[in-house]
């Protein structure tokens, strides 16, 4: 019964201390409950019982307006439940703050509008978190630029991301999945857009995955591998593939418009070739396509010159037809 | 009939000087309900836009930007430009002077310039929208807002001054309370609603500062890049937080005070009954407007702030729930022995009752660290925080406007529509914001423009059921409204409710300029519904 319940009220429970908090979250939803049926019940009682009934003349009321008993169980009921979920609400909370020592430990930061990950072994993903199931995650949070705010709904998990300044935050996942991460702190344009995924494995698994870390994409062609990231490193957050605009122009644009002039909002144009795409993934706020606001970061140390030729490859690939 | 064409504050004296440079606190009143209600409207349609684009997971009427401009145009509109000024403004402005027995506001022409500073500051709010608008959502978050190339400036500025139309306001309100009662008007027998904006300014006086200043270094590191929140520079971008809700979560007692205030009114007089425990709540609306300085650190359980700060506010915040909920209960044990009759104000307030109930009570959810690192900064905040401002707050207001609108206008409205959209509000308010606490606890975040497939269900949903409650609220005023076109008078000596206070008592409806033709005499206290009958006269 407190299962299926469960699961109406919340996303999975996939951290360690999320049933904790869900039963904190229960027991003041069936104290509210009671405490809510008592006011509404009353009301509706009182209200009808002692109605104004047509023809009845108005009289002097009672002149009772205060009951020592009552009074003070209104006070110290609600005292009580607060109390409890007061202490409650505090022991769990020190659960999630208190880091077991043989925690891994993952460095994320968010920028405008995508989050970043670096491991312990070396290698980064991007809108892509990868872990071991039933191991201490720690997450290391901080921003590129404004607040960004890190949450894991299955986790019970969320941190600010701040530019000045490490957030901690940490759990340890029980259950293999893919689950969703959002951008809770409002970031401007994208803010709906900065969601990303967390992909919790086997520990087996995911050391292996760690290890091929960096290395997995060498021998796939140029554009099967920028097509790859073009959702990895969240290009897609920004541009579309079929041709309608979104926060930057649409893929398919660029890649129909190949070889012919460009204009930007300064007025000057050049020409849609390699090096323009290649220097606007690299430098994106010295040309802004006319008709667009320059917000997008740069990708400077964030991409392999061999990733960048991938890109390339595979925005020229693209046709009406494309299918990713 | 002579009695019928006797001078009242609306007809005399005539002409539009009269009105704009009037000292007449009900007229001050009155500017104040139209621009109020004006910029209601403005916020309710922008919300209409904003849900309307939620009613299906992608941009599919309207581009991220303009979404984030109509959230925080909403939020700003609806918080700055019409329930903080417009509440105690209006309602505050034209009752407290007749409450007390007064001939005026202590400071006549100080309560004018309020007005006109609150215009000069909504100007600016108004040249924000023209101009493009402002995207940083109300809370001007830094690092974002000294960063944003919308209208942060124009925006602030108008924030900046409206605040002084507040303080000027407060400092009024509380002379007017101090040195104005009638002899005999001890602080037992001043009408509950008195005590509420006594508490109300009281907070205004002392938490306004905070906020001019902390929009005056938001303008300074705008323009000059004085480096007080740019970590660049060496500041601190959580300090801004520090500054900002330390005047805002006052600021949310600011709004529901007031509420309080007219709910104490509206049950004894509907219920005809004496009010249960009267100087606890009084005293509780000052408790909470002393504790409200203390709790602002729950806006920012998910900032990184101290452990031990996190224990700190979330337990002075639990010391705000306990009188709040004492107060409900009193409420609910006034109609004990009373006889209840269902009048629109009535139903106001126990839609008030059911609503501010919810919205109480999902603040203890909040309250609790653990679980508020789950909800922080998603649907759950938002359903919350629209239980308290519009379901409390709000719904109160509309109770309160139809309880003295015979009072103030001499007009008797619908009753039968006005029922019906009373009903429609609590259903539509329901509908709306019921939705959004699940949808908050399945992990949907605030302040988006798009969403995840798995939210649409509950999400159309909240869309459908906004809708009707837009169409009722518009219902609701306009069939006030229209009471005035349709010139529905009642008796100038008419007392509908059977009200105790000296506005009812001792002036005509609309009540004469000086408010009273001689210095009331205070027969008996506000609720004294066990000791005196006061008839219920409506039209001769």
């Amino acid at each position: 019964m407190l299962d299926r319940l469960t699961e109406f009220f919340f996303p999975k429970q996939v951290s360690t201390f999320a049933s904790d908090i869900d039963n904190l979250y229960f027991f003041i939803f069936y104290s509210s409950v009671a405490l809510f049926v008592i006011v509404v019940f009353g009301m509706i009682y009182l209200s009808i019982k002692y109605r104004h009934r047509k023809g009845e003349e108005l009289k002097l009321t009672s002149s009772k307006d205060h009951s020592n008993l009552l009074e003070s169980m209104f006070f110290i009921i609600p005292l009580i439940l607060v109390s409890i979920t007061f202490v409650w609400g505090i022991r769990s909370y020190l659960k999630m703050v208190i880091v077991p020592d043989d925690a891994i430990e993952i460095k994320v930061t968010g920028q405008s509008w995508f989050w970043t990950f670096d491991y312990p072994d070396g290698g980064t993903t991007l809108n892509e978190l990868v872990v071991p199931s039933n191991k201490p995650v720690k997450l290391v949070l901080s921003s590129k630029d404004v607040l960004h705010s890190f949450f894991i709904p299955v986790m019970r998990s969320k941190m600010d991301c701040l530019p000045n300044r490490y957030n901690v935050m940490w759990f340890d996942a029980t259950k293999e999945g893919v689950y969703d991460i959002f951008c809770t702190e409002y970031c401007g344009t994208g803010h709906s857009q900065m969601g990303a995924k967390v992909i919790v494995m086997q520990p087996a698994q995911y050391e292996e995955w760690a290890s091929e870390l960096g290395s997995e994409d060498d021998d796939l062609p140029l554009d099967e591998l920028g097509a790859k990231l073009y959702t990895k490193k969240a290009c897609n957050t920004c541009h579309t593939l079929d041709g309608s605009a979104l926060v930057g122009p649409s893929y398919l644009q660029t890649s129909q418009m190949w070889g012919q002039e460009r204009v930007f909002d300064d007025g000057t144009s050049t020409v849609i070739d390699d090096n323009y795409i290649r220097s606007s993934i690299l430098e994106p706020m010295t040309q802004i396509v006319a008709g667009y606001q320059g917000v997008m970061p740069t990708y400077q140390g964030l991409l392999s010159d061999r990733e960048l030729d991938a890109l390339i490859a595979f925005l020229k690939t693209l046709n009406e037809d494309s299918q990713i | 009939m002579s009695e019928n064409t006797k001078q009242n504050y609306l007809n005399h004296p005539k002409g539009i000087m009269s009105w704009l440079l009037t000292l007449d606190h009900k007229r001050i009143g009155l500017m104040y309900l139209f621009s109020g209600i004006l910029f209601f409207f403005l916020g309710g349609l922008l919300a209409l836009v904003m849900r309307f684009e939620l009613a299906a997971p992608g941009n599919d009427i309207i581009s991220n930007e303009v979404y984030n401009n109509a959230y925080t145009l909403h939020g700003a509109i609806m918080i700055f430009l019409f329930i903080i000024p417009a509440i105690p403004g209006a309602l505050g402005n034209i009752l407290l002077p007749l409450m007390v027995g007064a001939k005026d506001v202590a400071f006549p022409r100080l309560n004018l310039a309020s007005f006109y500073i609150y215009s000069f500051g909504a100007l600016f709010a108004m040249y924000t929208i023209i101009n493009g608008g402002v995207d940083t959502g109300w809370t001007f978050y830094t690092p974002y807002s000294t960063q944003s190339t919308s209208n942060v400036v124009p925006m602030t500025l108008g924030i900046f001054i409206i605040g002084f139309s507040s303080i000027l306001t407060g400092l009024n309100f509380i002379a007017t309370v101090h040195k104005m009662r009638i002899p005999g008007l001890t602080w037992y027998k001043l009408p509950l609603f008195v005590w509420a904006l006594y508490g109300t300014s009281l907070v205004q006086i002392t938490a306004t500062p905070v906020l001019a200043i902390t929009m005056v270094l938001l303008m300074l590191e705008r323009f000059l890049g004085i480096g007080i929140f740019d970590p660049a520079l060496g500041g601190d971008p959580v300090l801004y937080q520090h500054f900002f809700w330390f005047y805002s979560h006052p600021a949310v007692y600011i709004m529901i005070l007031p509420a309080f205030g007219i709910i104490s009114e509206i049950i004894p007089v509907h219920s005809r009954k004496k009010i249960w425990g009267y100087k606890f709540i009084a005293y509780s609306t000052l408790s909470i407007a002393f504790i409200g300085f203390l709790v602002w650190g729950h806006h920012m359980f998910t900032s990184g702030q101290s452990v031990f700060s996190q224990i700190v506010f979330s337990f002075i915040t639990y010391f705000v729930g306990i009188p709040t909920g004492v107060k409900i209960f009193s409420w609910i044990l006034t109609m004990y022995k009373g006889q209840v009759s269902f009048t629109p104000p009535m139903f106001y307030a126990l839609a008030f009752l059911f609503l501010f109930t919810i919205g109480g009570l999902t603040g203890i959810f909040l309250g609790a660290v653990a679980l508020d690192i789950h909800l922080h900064d998603t649907y759950f905040v938002v359903a919350h925080f629209h239980y308290v401002m519009q379901g409390g707050t709000i719904v109160a207001f509309l109770g309160g406007l139809h309880h003295w609108w015979p009072k103030s206008f001499g007009v008797m409205y619908n009753q039968t529509i006005a029922n019906i959209a009373a009903l429609g509000v609590f259903i539509g308010f329901n509908g709306t914001f019921f939705p959004q606490f699940l949808l908050g606890l399945r992990g949907m975040p605030r302040r988006y423009a798009t969403y995840d497939e798995q939210f649409v269900e509950l999400h159309s949903y909240s869309t459908f059921w906004s809708g009707i409650l837009g169409i009722s609220i518009f219902i609701a005023v306009m069939n006030l409204f229209w009471s005035f076109i349709k010139k529905n008078k009642v008796d100038p000596g008419s007392n509908p409710w059977g009200g105790m206070t000296l506005e009812w008592t001792h002036t005509s409806s609309p009540p004469h300029p000086h408010n009273f033709e001689e210095e009331p005499v205070l027969q008996h206290g506000p609720y004294d519904y066990d000791k005196v009958i006061v008839e219920k006269t409506y039209k001769k």
